[in-house]
């Protein structure tokens, strides 16, 4: 990728690859349609996780143009745009789930604390386990609800006994919220409950490994109005512990339960900022568009 | 826009009433669907009269071959001639004449035969084995020394083929089997009750036999055990694997594909051509027993093997990927995915899929043909390397007999081989039904 001019004039607040060029315009507003590059600032002052230059391939197709942005700790950042944008793409680099498809390559640095995920000593068993991953359409393991939670800390060897495997798994199901509702019911499968009660199911397998960062791939698109405020509320209490990467399609959603915000649009990452300037203030007239509904 | 033309001046398209054109065309478009549902019915009658018929005639020809005719004997087991010396040494026992207690037990029922031709024609009533049954009595039990007892002897097999009604007794008696004196004598135990028809054990005790009365398909049934046993050890968890390695870790590429196409074709390749293989690669080249189950399970692993890759396959690909990514989203590694949850959920289409790989391996001669399971093997085989024959290469070689009583063991073993095929099938359709989709 070339390198423009504009690169050097960038302040990396905090990044954690200071020398890693970054597209970003300096200006106030974008008119211009053709004008693709980043416009907001990228970086936070206590970053989770970096991402600098990242391009996604899937064979010929180019589907993350060199993007780079900051994921600050215990914050939410939303990932919006219209489908097929890449937002899937990009949120599935940060574990590394883009390499079960054989087509898809990615380029670019992204570190987890002062990790570099694609380094060799990092291994993707150990970086799923600290990038948990909420899909878009719930998917329990067809076996018992306590069976589902269990999971994780069973393959990683997190606990020593089934005393602490118990208090985990109910700890886990407190934190999802969705203890009350399934105490009685711990042996019986996963898929025999709600669409809204499988979701919080599948985020309390995520957090029973106790992770540093979830990711949520839509993780309200298959629910009713209701299981979704359930959702959003336990986003908001998460943040406490946890830093959220969700990808949403609901506007209002990205702005109930995000600090901040990135807009992507046909591979690029257009604009980023605090949730409140974007959907009130958006530089770039993508975003402005898209935000307004003229398209998305 | 000048509306009311249309190129050939008539009414445009969009202007035409869609109800009554729709109406004009709808009895030819039920008149059509009847038609097709009528051509899916006569098949599917057709079919069923085929199945039923084929059925009815083996089930016509096969069932009395699963009751025998009986001779009721008394016996005087005389301690003179059997155990001479009194030491009721199993050796001496063995060997003693036990035919003539037989021949002594017929004449004292019809104590008027006189000559020999008669009386061997007297003796012809009981089978064979009707001897060596007195001989195992004896062995079994030597209290029976000194005493007399009405003893069941199993009859000749042309006894039994008249007895079922199957020799005209109209025909010249040098065309049949049964001669009239025979026949004099067998009515005159009918008349005492002498003669009786019982189940018959003989028919799942006994291997093979020239005498169609002592002829059984514990050999073959023994044999296809064996042989079955040998081809499931193999082929399901050779199978299973290739299918996991091919589906799940193999990279996709121009030798996968090539690979993918072989098996594809290999489940094609006729059977035939699979014994010649196990001729000359385990026969002649490692040296392995002709007529040996090990070698048959070996021939028929090739056979079923790319049947439980596909079918294996075909259940792999059918787990939901949103089951994968769960798993490997929590940060299992690719085995655990497949082991802890892939497997699992594609176990059940895997088994079925090697049932009916199994249950095709059962019925399947011709392989085995070239490979020796054809001999006339009257001793139930124990182990992998005994000479054996399959319930179908069995049934081949009495199709063949001419002599009425195999015709109707043919029959016989048929039933008894479709009834395990039909309980396979029965287990796949279990399994299929029990462990449906759960996701
Ligand atoms: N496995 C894949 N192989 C090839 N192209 C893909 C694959 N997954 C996604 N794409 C393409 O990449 C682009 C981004 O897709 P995605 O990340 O799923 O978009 P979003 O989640 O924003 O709707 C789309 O054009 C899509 O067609
Ligand atoms: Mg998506």
């Amino acid at each position: 990728m070339s390198t423009t001019a504009i690169d050097t004039q960038i302040a990396l607040n905090g990044a954690l690859n200071r020398n890693a060029p970054i597209r970003q315009s300096a200006g106030a507003q974008v008119t211009d349609y053709d004008n693709r590059q980043t416009v907001g600032k990228i970086t936070v002052d206590n970053p989770k996780m970096a991402c600098r230059e990242v391009n996604v391939y899937y064979g010929q197709k180019h589907a993350i143009k060199n993007v780079s942005l900051d994921i600050g700790a215990n914050e939410v950042i939303a990932f919006i745009g219209p489908s097929g944008c890449g937002k899937s793409t990009f949120i599935r680099c940060l574990n590394r789930m883009n390499d079960t498809i054989p087509a898809a390559r990615v380029t670019g640095l992204i570190k987890l604390d002062d990790d570099d995920i694609h380094a060799k000593e990092i291994d993707v068993v150990q970086l799923r386990a600290r990038v948990g991953m909420v899909f878009q359409k719930p998917n329990p393991f067809p076996k018992s609800i306590y069976e589902n939670v269990a999971y994780g800390p069973r393959i990683h060897g997190m606990v020593n006994d089934k005393a602490e495997l118990d208090q985990l798994v109910r700890d886990s199901l407190e934190r999802a919220g969705l203890i009350k509702e399934v105490e009685k019911r711990m042996l019986e499968p996963g898929t025999s409950l709600s669409g809204g009660q499988q979701q919080r199911l599948c985020i309390a397998r995520a957090i029973a490994v106790n992770p540093e960062v979830i990711l949520m791939d839509e993780p309200c698109s298959a629910l009713d109005p209701i299981a979704t405020a359930k959702i959003e509320e336990l986003i908001d209490e998460l943040r406490e512990n946890y830093t959220i990467v969700i990808v949403t399609h609901s506007m209002q959603q990205a702005a109930r339960v995000s600090q901040r915000t990135a807009y992507f649009h046909l591979g690029d990452l257009i604009e980023i900022g605090d949730t409140d300037q974007i959907f009130t203030n958006p530089r770039h007239k993508l975003t402005e568009d898209y935000i307004t509904g003229r398209f998305g | 826009m000048n509306k009311a033309t249309s190129p050939n001046g008539a009414t445009p398209p969009h202007e035409r009433d869609i109800k009554t054109i729709v109406n004009a065309g709808l009895a030819r478009r039920h008149a059509a669907e009847r038609r097709f549902r009528w051509y899916g019915l006569t098949a599917i009658t057709l079919g069923l009269a085929f199945v039923v018929l084929m059925f009815a005639n083996i089930i016509n020809k096969g069932l009395p071959a699963f009751w025998q005719t009986y001779i009721q004997v008394p016996i005087t087991f005389d301690a003179a001639a059997l155990d001479p010396e009194g030491q009721r040494d199993p050796r001496a026992l063995a060997g003693a004449d036990y035919n003539a207690l037989v021949r002594a037990g017929l004449r004292q029922l019809f104590p008027k035969v006189e000559g020999r031709l008669p009386l061997r024609a007297l003796s012809a009533l009981v089978s064979t084995d009707a001897s060596y049954d007195l001989q195992r009595r004896v062995l079994a039990d030597p209290q029976l020394i000194g005493t007399q007892q009405e003893i069941w002897l199993l009859a000749s097999a042309a006894v039994d083929t008249f007895v079922k009604g199957n020799i005209d007794r109209g025909l010249e008696e040098a065309n049949r089997p049964i001669k009239d004196n025979q026949i004099d004598w067998i009515d005159q135990l009918r008349a005492a009750g002498k003669i009786e028809r019982q189940f018959n054990a003989v028919l799942f005790r006994s291997g093979d036999s020239r005498e169609p009365e002592q002829a059984g398909i514990r050999g073959a049934l023994m044999g296809s055990f064996f042989t079955l046993l040998v081809t499931f050890l193999l082929s399901f968890p050779i199978g299973v694997a290739t299918a996991v390695y091919l589906e799940e870790f193999a990279p996709k590429n121009r030798w996968t594909d090539i690979i993918e196409v072989n098996i594809n074709n290999l489940a094609a390749v006729p059977s035939i051509v699979f014994g010649l293989l196990g001729l000359a690669v385990f026969i002649n080249f490692f040296g392995l027993p002709r007529s040996a189950p090990l070698v048959g399970g070996l021939v028929l692993s090739l056979m079923t093997l790319p049947v439980i890759i596909i079918a294996g396959r075909a259940a792999l690909t059918s787990v939901p990927p949103s089951i994968r990514e769960a798993a490997l989203g929590m940060g299992a590694s690719k085995l655990q995915m497949v082991g802890h949850h892939v497997l699992p959920l594609a176990m059940p289409g895997m088994l079925t899929g090697s049932i009916i790989g199994m249950a095709r391996a059962l019925g399947e001669s011709a392989p085995l043909l070239m490979i020796g399971m054809v001999a006339f093997i009257v001793d139930v085989p124990k182990s992998f390397l005994d000479p054996a024959t399959v319930l179908p290469v069995q049934i081949y070689l009495w199709s063949d007999l001419p002599e009425r009583a195999f015709v109707e063991r043919t029959s016989a073993a048929i039933m008894v081989l479709l009834a395990f095929m039909i309980l396979m099938n029965g287990l796949a359709i279990l399994l299929r039904k029990r462990f449906e989709r759960r996701w």
